[in-house]
């Protein structure tokens, strides 16, 4: 039997590899870099032509808006006109990722991009690269590994996202804080780093209280419940915290059904995070109350590290990308524009 | 020999007991005595459980609001799923695990109608019927795609829709390229939240709509009677007359139509659709329901009212675990813990304990025969296991009696009828 799923999870597995695009495009790239490299070509492609091999590991971009437009951004750059080989690879589980990162140093990558599923479980493949000769490049998420096993880490600081949100909140002066808080897939460091910060302050305030805490693992239809259930109960509550904004918006989709004003000015405030497209309108209509940007665009900052490391140079460690929070009480339409996702 | 041992035991031990076992042998008995319980808990930790109060929501309409009103509503698309799971499992043998999955093709599929290439349509691009009659177009055909690996090609049913189960969520990001649409207007709400003026939840009204179609179908055809009859002996079956392929592959379609409609309920709800995390997980609750309704997962006979019942007990859990706070991560482990009760529950060995309880209860709440008193002490030492030997030999008897009486319906039995 176990034979049978076995074969059946490797045909259907090789089938979407078939399928995906990318791996089209490898045996393209072969035979197009030869008549490329007589034409014009606006790429400065290194190694007398040689394109760059990555091995790209992400999570699945179906997971959120953002990490649809993360890898929109990661394919609109490694391509390639742009001087890069690169296979994509895509999972939402750490150890399926890691299965992917080995096949990758087999096929002999020069750089291994990482967005780790989870932070931890990295080590002993990471060694694997680096005896491989293959360099590693963090982006979007940090692991628990020593710093010398990867060249450098793009990484928006979770922690630091909080913080600001957090902030934020303590700006409104409310009379009192009674937070329900819908974490994402615990564990992650997104869920780490806007729990931690909002934990924080609850055990350092008085006046803060949280009402429920409850993951909805980036679910909007669990969040719904989730609001739903406290709503039934008959608690008090006057801020929704939710760790992204597909959960916000089932929190307010409950909201709604019970009749709780929510926005600015009204009963409770909504917050959520990654800054969807739709959301910012959201806050531009002051249906919620606040935003925290997750910058998904990290193609462009790999591209200038790999560029630096090709002509020698070392880079920083971490990198930290610019992150905004948004308020509905100030936000304007070119913010929806310029950073909704 | 065994019918007389029966028909003394009536007898003996009166009416009473028998009634008692007629309630606990019935297959509504278990889902009910589940409602019953979760509603007594909930009613210790606090009466205002039960509070229903008339509300407005936010777009000015009626609206029902409380826990069982909770209950009703989210538990819908599970009661929904749960007749199609129910009618697979009776003729296969065997469970959809892909149910989650072709909900997110479904519904991606009504969005793509619904939003067209546009992420954001300011207004809808299609009528909303016609979503859905596209929507179940897809969800039926892909419940074909199972019950034609399940019926023609006899491949396990786990293993088959296993298949839907792997590539089901990407093929849903690929109906609509990866985008996540949002669906404009108030009237698509409606199908997951109220319409105005009729303050109780549509889902409930959908659910209704669901049970009386299938009630109509296992009612005036003949699909109830051979389903039952594939499940229990498909070459007996076959050699009445039935086409057994042609009855799992009806099955399979069944629950496709079952799972566009709970598509439908599922993106209503938020207007939107998240390929990877809609409906996760719910092929295991679907199944959990028809187990909880007292169905044999094996197949054959079945059940179909207990398997709904099942569903809103499964709702009933939730909402209450997470009244009391429980992390919503650790609510699988809570459905484990009901999982591993039931099969403790129909295992044999723990029904012979039981059954013996029930006797030693009602011989010795009625001790006037001498006849009756030997089987009270017997039933009393197969309880306590503290019997004589002589004792002991009269208890296996008529432990064989109880269990023989008990699974006078199994499908052993019919088959070989």
């Amino acid at each position: 039997m176990k034979k049978v799923v076995a074969l059946i999870m490797a045909s259907v597995f090789a089938f979407s590899l078939a399928g995906c695009k990318k791996s089209d495009d490898k045996k393209e790239t072969k035979a197009e870099s030869k008549t490329e490299s007589k034409t014009e070509s606006k790429a400065e492609e290194k190694k007398d032509g040689q394109l760059i091999k990555v091995g790209i590991i992400n999570n699945d971009p179906n997971e959120s808006g953002y990490r649809t437009a993360n890898d929109a951004d990661l394919q609109k750059m490694f391509t390639k006109e742009n001087g890069y080989d690169a296979s994509f690879s895509y999972s939402l589980k750490n150890e399926e990722q890691i299965q992917y990162a080995k096949t990758f140093i087999q096929n002999e990558v020069d750089y291994l991009l990482l967005s780790a599923a989870d932070t931890a479980g990295w080590d002993s493949v990471l060694q694997d690269a680096k005896a491989a000769g293959v360099k590693v490049i963090l982006f979007d998420r940090t692991i628990d590994a020593d710093p010398s096993l990867y060249e450098a880490s793009i990484v928006s600081d979770m922690n630091k996202e909080g913080e600001t949100a957090v902030n934020w909140l303590a700006g409104q002066n409310l009379p009192e804080y009674n937070v329900i808080h819908i974490q994402g897939v615990m564990g992650s460091a997104a869920q780490q780093g806007r729990s931690g910060a909002l934990d924080k302050k609850v055990a350092a305030e008085g006046n803060w209280k949280i009402v429920k805490q409850q993951t909805a693992e980036w679910n909007a239809e669990k969040a719904q419940q989730i609001v739903q259930s406290v709503i039934d109960s008959g608690e008090k509550f006057n801020v929704i915290y939710a760790e992204n904004d597909d959960m916000a918006k089932g929190a307010v989709a409950a909201l709604d059904a019970a009749g709780i004003s929510h926005g600015v000015g009204k009963d409770v405030v909504v917050m959520g995070f990654d800054c969807n497209k739709w959301a910012l309108e959201e806050l531009l209509k002051k249906n919620w109350n606040y935003d925290g940007q997750c910058n998904p665009f990290q193609a462009s900052y790999i591209d200038s590290i790999i560029k630096d490391i090709e002509a020698g140079k070392t880079p920083e460690k971490t990198i930290i990308m610019e992150e905004k929070g948004f308020d509905a009480a100030t936000i304007k339409q070119e913010d929806v524009d310029n950073y909704g996702i | 020999m065994d019918k007389k041992k029966i028909e003394a035991n009536k007898k003996g031990s009166g009416n009473a007991a028998s009634l008692i076992k007629r309630i606990t042998g019935n297959q509504l008995f278990i889902p009910i005595m589940a409602i019953v319980l979760l509603a007594l808990i909930n009613l210790i930790a606090g009466p205002s459980f039960f509070r229903v109060k008339l509300i407005n929501n936010n777009d000015g309409n009626p609206q029902f609001s409380g826990s069982l009103i909770t209950i009703l509503d989210y538990g819908s698309e599970l009661a929904i799923l749960a007749i199609g799971m129910t009618l697979v499992t009776a003729a296969s043998g065997g469970q959809d695990i892909s149910v989650g999955a072709t909900i997110a093709i479904a519904g991606s599929a009504m969005l793509r109608i619904l939003c067209g290439s546009n992420q954001h349509p300011e207004t809808l691009k299609a009528p909303i019927i016609v979503a859905f009659l596209v929507a179940c177009l897809v969800g039926m055909l892909c419940g074909a795609f199972n019950g034609a690996l399940v019926a023609i090609f006899k491949i396990q049913p786990m293993i088959a829709t296993l298949i839907m189960f792997t590539a089901g969520r990407s093929i849903a990001a690929w109906i609509n390229s990866n985008r996540l649409p949002i669906v404009p207007g108030k009237e698509f709400k409606y199908f997951g939240g109220v319409i105005p003026g009729i303050p109780i939840p549509t889902t409930v009204f959908i659910v209704i709509i669901c049970i009386i179609a299938i009630a109509l179908a296992l009612k005036f055809t003949n699909l109830g009677l051979y389903t039952q009859a594939v499940g229990i002996n498909e070459k007996s079956a076959r050699l009445n007359g039935i086409n057994p392929i042609l009855i799992k592959f009806l099955a399979f379609v069944i629950l496709g139509l079952c799972v566009a409609v709970a598509a439908l309920i599922k993106v209503s709800r938020i207007s939107s659709i998240n390929y990877n995390v809609i409906a996760k997980d719910i092929e295991m609750d679907a199944i959990l329901a028809v187990a909880l309704g007292g169905n044999a997962l094996s197949g054959g006979k079945f059940n179909m009212w207990a398997s709904i019942l099942g569903a809103y007990v499964i709702q009933f859990l939730t909402t209450t675990l997470y009244r009391f706070h429980i992390q919503s991560d650790a609510l699988a482990a809570y459905k484990a813990v009901v999982v591993i009760l039931l099969v403790l529950f129909s295992a044999p060995k723990v029904r012979e304990v039981i059954s013996g309880l029930i006797k030693k209860i009602f011989s010795g709440s009625k001790g006037n025969n001498g006849k009756k008193t030997l089987t009270a002490l017997a039933a009393a030492g197969a309880a306590e296991g503290a019997g004589t030997d002589a004792f002991d030999e009269v208890s296996v008897s008529e432990d064989a009696v109880s269990t023989s009486e008990e699974e006078s319906d199994s499908k052993k039995e019919e088959a070989v009828q």
